[in-house]
């Protein structure tokens, strides 16, 4: 532990610098991840997507940035004008935050925390607070609506989200994001996904619902509300609520790369030939790639499905994955007490 | 049991993945987005664009302010005026198009007994002040001078046809 005031402050630029050193690239990746989205799904429209500006428009995403930047803040005059500025930050900063415990590799990870899961679990909850206090503050009564849709819908699909990550507890033995890994150890047929395939698949689904995302997207639903929660929003507001959007859907990919598909693992571990080469290594690499591969099916399936109807959301949360996931609880714990899966083998 | 099938195939999501491997398959397919200003697509020899007025190839205006034109005109787009020049013949001293006006049909072309006012292939122009839409009769013979070879050839083409 740091002893001297020296050491305190050495202390504190080493964690700020490393905060930076997730925080940057995190940003980067969020705009960069806008610029993949429109080209996934112009070519999925058989469209070339933004091409315009710089090289096979890879500036497209500043571009966007720096107008969304350098236009006017508008404060509606009946909005509650402290929660109205609030809100988008409420929104932005859980979805940074819980990038803490997030371990991209063996060693590389802020916060090595024992409760990592609930730690994460608590903050993906909280950023729909900066949405029901968006719509409240903008007093309009598409925000209103897009707001009341947005928290039950989170309700409902929490449940879903938490027990499939039970699945995840059980076989595991640890809520450390790092230990979870690990005891994914062992090739491809190791990880958690094929045990769990159910939960995998639900919290695939409640990731989409947490984030608001198409299919699930009725909190913003453009052709029923305009713009849920955020359509007061304009300039810098809407930029930082676009910017939590797709911070958490990275999220929500990098901690299913983490509990299902083994984190940084190798999927050449274990494989006589390939696996003794560096493929078979973990590293930050296959992290990140896994990642990236979620990613991609969030763009696939919002260029695939169209909008739920708000009653048959409600449905499948409660009806459909919520008693699919307790099965699978039972299941895993069946399995678990047997020892049909050996962790970390 | 039908009802069983079809619980099966929604529980399993089965028709969802097929609906994903539709898209997939787009993803992959060539785009038939064509990149304008570099690619262009192709135009017939009868598009019709901006105005021209056209001279014979001694250098003499061809329109001989025989009205018909304007006469024609659907949206009344066409104004002219005319005088006796020296020489005896009848000439223009005012041909003004108004191109918001305009509507592009191209029964001016078609009326004008000398092929004097015709419509180019060109499709790329743009006004930057107020008053600019008015095509003047100088404006007019500058792009019929400067588009001649292109605005011959489209006709040769289409000779055959009318």
């Amino acid at each position: 532990m740091p002893e001297t005031w020296l050491d305190q402050l050495l202390y504190m630029v080493i964690l700020l610098l490393k905060i930076i050193a997730i925080v940057v690239p995190l940003i980067l990746a969020v705009a960069y991840y806008t610029y993949f989205e429109r080209k996934v799904i112009g070519y999925m429209q058989i469209r070339r997507g933004p091409n315009r500006i710089g090289p096979l428009g890879l500036a497209q995403p500043f571009a966007d940035v720096f107008k969304l930047l350098l236009k006017e803040i508008i404060l509606p005059e009946n909005s509650n004008k402290f929660l109205f500025l609030l809100a988008p930050i409420l929104s932005l900063a859980p979805a940074f935050a819980a990038w803490a415990v997030v371990p991209f590799d063996d060693w590389m990870v802020l916060a090595n925390i024992d409760a990592g899961l609930l730690y994460i679990l608590a903050m993906s909850s909280l950023g729909v607070y900066g949405l029901i206090i968006a719509g409240w503050a903008s007093n309009s009564k598409y925000a209103f609506l897009g707001a009341l849709r947005s928290t039950a819908q989170m309700v409902s699909y929490e449940i879903a989200m938490g027990f499939a990550l039970i699945g995840v507890l059980i076989l595991a033995g640890s809520m450390n994001l790092s230990e979870i890994v690990l005891a994914q150890q062992g090739g491809v047929l190791d990880w958690f996904w094929l045990p769990l395939l159910p939960l995998f698949i639900v919290y695939i689904i409640s990731g989409l619902a947490e984030t608001n995302r198409a299919p699930f997207d009725v909190a913003e639903g453009e052709s029923e509300i305009v713009a849920g929660f955020h359509v007061e929003y304009a300039g810098s507001g809407f930029a930082i609520f676009f910017l939590a959007e797709y911070a958490n859907m990275i999220l929500i990919s990098a901690l299913t790369a983490l509990m299902f598909t083994g984190g940084w693992l190798s999927p050449f571990e274990g494989i006589p030939v390939l696996g003794d080469t560096f493929l078979g290594e973990g590293s930050i690499f296959w992290f990140l790639g896994k990642t990236v591969v979620f990613m991609f099916i969030f763009l696939w399936v919002r260029a695939t499905f169209p909008r739920y109807r708000y009653d048959q959301i409600m449905r499948l949360g409660w009806k459909v994955l919520i008693p699919i996931t307790i099965f699978w609880v039972l299941v895993t714990a069946v399995i678990s007490v047997f020892g049909l899966v050996v962790r970390g083998s | 049991m039908n009802a069983i099938t079809r619980y099966l195939k929604s529980l399993l999501l089965i028709e969802l993945g097929q609906g994903l491997m539709v898209t997939l398959r787009y993803f992959f397919r060539p785009k038939f987005t064509i990149n304008y200003p570099e690619e262009k697509t192709p135009k017939s020899n009868r598009f019709r664009g901006l105005h021209a007025l056209r001279r014979y190839p001694n250098g003499e205006e061809r329109c001989i302010a025989c009205k018909l034109c304007e006469a024609v005109c659907p949206a009344l787009a066409i104004t002219i005026d005319s005088t006796q020049r020296d020489d005896g013949t009848r000439r223009t001293t005012r041909y003004d198009i108004d191109l918001f006006k305009c509507i592009y049909c191209g029964f001016c072309e078609e009326s004008c007994p000398v092929d004097s006012i015709v419509e180019t292939d060109v499709l790329e122009y743009h006004f930057e002040n107020r008053g600019e839409h008015i095509m003047t009769k100088e404006k007019l013979l500058a792009i019929g001078d400067r588009y001649e070879e292109s605005i011959a050839e489209n006709r040769r083409q289409d000779a055959a046809y009318r």
